[in-house]
């Protein structure tokens, strides 16, 4: 078992000879992390799984799925993955069962093995009371969990998981992470996902790659990444507001001092150590702080630092498309 | 969790899972097939009950009344009249009406002649109608989540043949014997073996037909556009063939089309198979024709579809 379960070299997807949807991507996924691909819409990430899940044919470059070759092994890779699509793709007329076992189908699995499956994972997602209820009236979390267990059912060795939240409530997207989190500890699955949940990616993932316009701009864990920032921001006030950027500048850890509508912005590494430091330091020259905020950088400032904007402009394009796909249901009802 | 899949499937298997799932769908349906129905029996009712052209030729029709021919219309001229019998005249034409339907339609009631017509409507209908079920599957993803797992995208598409050709001969079954309790005479050769030539011939029409319409179909992403489509070629396909009317009456350019329309075909066969007499030679005819239309066709809906599929 090699320890690189995905392995990608100059992977690109060019669409009608002049679209670059995905340009020469590397990136590799080690044997059981979750891997996640962060960012806005159309930055290429659906068109890199589906590459990567073998719908699309690269244009150039290579990539590998547990040392099986996505163009020219096709059929090995589609055997030992599992999709969950961002998409609702359930069959809505039949029941929840019904559609498990017709993924079942899909890979060749035996009835009696399917069905036993098939169980055990309706257990696992918590959809045992309602498997023989048609889809139509699965809310959007249990489709999404019927989703996953159809993902599951060729008992695949990675998983890709496009959008796995997208357009649920905050409460259905935690408790999906929880799911999430149990198929990594219980199986040892490696997982790769996209999203542009930059909670989602925080909380879920081990590494994550920040992708945008079709190119990796960064790889590394969270916590790396948001270090690699510079350390905290400390913002603080002080009375009668006179100009002390030199003054703050000259304590330790203190890497940069930005002066905003008569507050101050302070990048500084061991936040919570230099702030107090600061603090003395204006006292002794009789200054007094009357307001002190810490904050921890977040992905967004990760984000911001690695794109150029901020992961909230994309905000309209997430609403826009969740309305697009209620549409669509609608339509089909 | 630790085996890999160790499960393959084969063509079979995969074929019949997808046409499985639209089947499922299907018959949780009912209205649907009901409309289905409804619709060639509306038909049937109307066009083939309501112009009931071999009664309009029938002896209680030729009421002819006694004709008195003056004798200097006679040569040699005569005095006096003749007084021909009406009654021997509508006996002497009594005839001829069954003899003209026989020989124009080949059966003597017009409605044996187009409920017959109406179930390669019926497949014809289902046929074109079924393929666009492929548009919600990738518009929805289902074929993405399809094209994901192992199953051969021949399977993908050569379901969705199936199951047109499916639903199509479980319709004309219906419509057939519909038809019979509505008065459809079956000629003498008639046999229940003859049901198994009809299902051949309706699926080599199937085969043909949902290629090319699946392959169309595919590459538009809007439901109206094959909507369009279907509306558009449907109705010149219907009467540019045999299935309402005969070909040897229409004019030459309507014939040119209806001789390489494999309505016809289709139709002449069912024909054969019910309401004429068996003509062995002109049902090798209409097989050949199928045959060879379902080959080329569905080498190029597959050839099309494939291309697609494996973008």
């Amino acid at each position: 078992m090699s320890e690189e379960v995905i392995r990608t070299e100059g992977l690109t997807k060019v669409f009608n000879k002049h679209l670059t949807a995905v340009d020469h991507v590397n990136f590799s996924v080690k044997q059981g992390e979750i891997f996640g691909f962060l960012g806005p819409n159309g930055a290429g990430k659906t068109t890199t799984i589906n590459m990567l899940i073998t719908i699309l044919k690269p244009t150039e470059g290579r990539a590998s799925v547990l040392g099986f070759d996505i163009a020219k092994q096709d059929n090995n890779v589609r055997n030992v993955i599992g999709v969950v699509p961002q998409e609702y793709t359930a069959d809505e007329d039949l029941t929840g069962l019904e559609n498990i076992l017709l993924c079942a189908d899909l890979y060749g699995i035996p009835r009696d093995v399917a069905k036993e499956r098939a169980m055990d994972l309706l257990k696992l997602v918590e959809l045992t009371d309602f498997k023989d209820k048609k889809v139509e009236i699965y809310s959007g979390g249990m489709r999404r969990r019927l989703e996953l267990a159809c993902g599951l059912i060729n008992r695949p060795k990675v998983l890709f998981l496009d959008e796995p939240t997208l357009g649920l409530d905050v409460q259905t997207r935690t408790a999906t992470w929880e799911y999430i989190r149990k198929l990594k500890k219980e199986f040892g699955m490696t997982l790769f996902m996209t999203t542009h949940y930059l909670e989602e990616a925080d909380a879920l993932c081990d590494r994550i790659a920040i992708i945008d316009h079709g190119k990796i701009v960064v790889v590394g864990m969270p916590e790396e990444l948001k270090h690699s920032l510079g350390g905290d921001i400390i913002t603080l006030s002080i009375k009668d507001d006179p100009d002390v950027s030199e003054l703050i500048r000259g304590v330790e850890h203190v890497k940069e001092v930005k002066k905003e509508d008569g507050s101050y912005r302070i990048k500084a590494e061991y936040g919570e150590v230099t702030a107090p430091f600061i603090i003395e330091a204006l006292r002794s020259k009789g200054y007094t702080v009357t307001k002190l905020m810490l904050t921890e950088p977040t992905l967004n400032e990760v984000y911001l630092e690695y794109t150029g904007k901020s992961m909230r402009d994309t905000e309209e394009s997430r609403e826009a498309f969740r309305t697009q796909r209620m549409t669509m249901r609608r339509a089909r009802a | 969790m630790s085996k890999l899949n160790e499960h393959h499937p084969s063509r079979l298997h995969g074929i019949w899972a997808l046409t499985k799932r639209e089947l499922k769908k299907w018959l949780k349906e009912p209205i649907i097939l009901l409309m289905a129905i409804l619709q060639p029996v509306i038909w049937m009712g109307l066009f083939g009950k309501a112009m009931n052209l071999g009664n309009m030729f029938s002896s209680s029709n030729i009421n002819i009344s006694d004709i008195v021919l003056p004798g200097v219309a006679l040569i040699p001229p005569q005095s006096g009249s003749i007084t021909i019998s009406g009654t021997a005249l509508s006996q002497m034409f009594a005839d001829f009406g069954p003899t003209l339907m026989k020989n124009i339609f080949g059966v003597t009631d017009y409605f044996s002649y187009m409920s017959v017509g109406m179930i390669s409507f019926i497949v014809m209908f289902t046929t074109m109608f079924s393929g666009m079920s492929i548009v919600w599957d990738r518009r929805l993803g289902f074929l993405n989540k399809v094209l994901s797992t192992p199953v051969s995208r021949g399977a993908i598409i050569f379901s969705k043949v199936l199951n047109a050709s499916l639903r199509s001969m479980f319709q004309a079954t219906i419509i057939l014997a519909l038809a019979v309790i509505f008065g459809l005479q079956v000629s003498s050769t008639f046999s229940v073996v003859n049901i198994l030539g009809i299902y051949a011939a309706i699926f080599l029409l199937c085969v043909g037909l949902s290629s090319v319409f699946l392959a169309v179909a595919l590459r538009s992403t809007k439901w109206e556009t094959q909507m369009a489509i279907v509306n558009l070629i449907n109705l010149p396909l219907m009467f540019a063939s045999n299935a309402f009317f005969p070909i040897s009456q229409m004019p030459d350019w309507i014939q040119a089309i209806a001789h390489v329309n494999p309505i016809s075909y289709l139709t002449d066969a069912t024909r054969q198979l019910t309401v004429l007499s068996l003509d062995t030679s002109s049902l090798i005819i209409d097989f050949t024709f199928l045959g060879i239309f379902a080959a080329v066709f569905s080498f190029i809906g597959i050839a099309l579809s494939w291309r697609y599929l494996t973008k």
